[in-house]
């Protein structure tokens, strides 16, 4: 009977210390589940690449100076979060949200850009109903900035989460699942430079 | 999970399992230089007016190479047995996510390529 007891005990003891190990190995499978989300998605752009029916084609409109911006600031964002992680190891608050805001900012900067970049293609007549092709870019690279707005309203909960509570193994652990959210949408971006935007240009 | 390991471990910030683990400084500057050039490379031919076949696979390459560099120096993906699987996770995804988009491209051009024989 006690043995049970001592037993329960010691489970719900490892329970507790692997706690941030499986949160963020079940955020992590989130995250390959979300990779096949946009998989799909770029299934969908290659195939209905070059279905412009008569809407401005991607060469017409796309600026790789621009676009070389948007992935600077992404990047940049990227090795602010890990900064920010660093610190937070330290349990150094103020040299967290030092860059967490900095990737705030940087991570707003780009949705601005994404979002006056739809703006303008859209203006240009190369709106989401325009072709098939547009409809795919749309899908795929608003997708993306879905998910970066979802990080940064993340980010805003969270330092409201840690300015209450502190570091705690809870909050810390939320802090890694963004961290490995963000860097994961910056290895997205990758892909979305690359083979949207490059290869639309060549 | 047979991970024992971390039992002995005093604060839980010492070190990941399960997860993700923590980097340097060095490293994530590491990262971040390889990705600037990783990045500019593909830019800087496509904006310089290359086109053809070598350079599209330079443009592959990089993409390829730089998502390892992310992987390893911001998401400190390795072999080590606490992320053993997330990198079986992972490698899983890959060849998930190539037979969906290798996949679709071939069946939807095989389409196309019978209805275009029907004219």
């Amino acid at each position: 009977m006690t043995n049970t007891v001592v037993d329960e005990h010691s489970a719900l003891d490892h329970d507790h210390h692997d706690y941030e190990g499986d949160t963020l190995l079940g955020f992590w499978i989130y995250i390959m589940s979300d990779c096949i989300l946009f998989a799909s998605l770029f299934a969908v752009y290659a195939v209905l690449n070059g279905n412009f029916f008569g809407a401005p084609t991607p060469q017409e409109l796309f600026e790789l100076n621009f676009v070389a911006g948007e992935t600077a600031l992404l990047l940049f964002s990227s090795f602010t979060f890990g900064m920010a992680m660093l610190y937070s190891h330290k349990n150094n608050l103020q040299g967290l949200f030092s860059w967490l805001g900095v990737t705030f900012l940087l991570g707003a900067a780009f949705l601005g850009m994404e979002l006056y970049e739809f703006y303008h293609f859209t203006h240009e007549g190369a709106g989401p109903t325009a072709s098939g092709y547009w409809s795919a870019f749309y899908a795929l690279v608003g997708t993306h900035g879905l998910h970066v707005f979802a990080g940064l309203i993340w980010m805003i909960v969270l330092s409201i989460h840690i300015l209450r509570d502190g570091l705690t193994v809870t909050n810390s652990c939320r802090l890694a699942c963004l961290s490995l959210f963000w860097h994961f949408l910056d290895v997205i971006w990758i892909c979305v430079f690359s083979i949207v935007y490059l290869m639309g240009v060549m | 999970m047979a991970n024992h390991s971390n039992d002995t471990h005093e604060s839980y910030n010492a070190h990941g399992h399960g997860g993700a683990a923590h980097g340097s400084v060095k490293e994530y500057v590491i990262g971040l230089i390889l990705s600037i050039i990783l990045t500019v490379i593909p830019f800087g031919l496509v904006m310089a007016g290359n086109t053809g076949t070598l350079t599209l696979a330079i443009i592959l390459l990089c993409l390829v190479a730089q998502v390892l560099v992310q992987l390893v120096f911001f998401l400190h993906m390795n072999g080590s047995s606490e992320q053993i699987w997330n990198t079986t996770s992972g490698v899983f995804i890959v060849l998930i996510v190539l037979i969906v988009v290798l996949g679709s491209i071939w069946i939807m051009n095989h389409l196309n390529h019978n209805m275009l024989l029907g004219h």
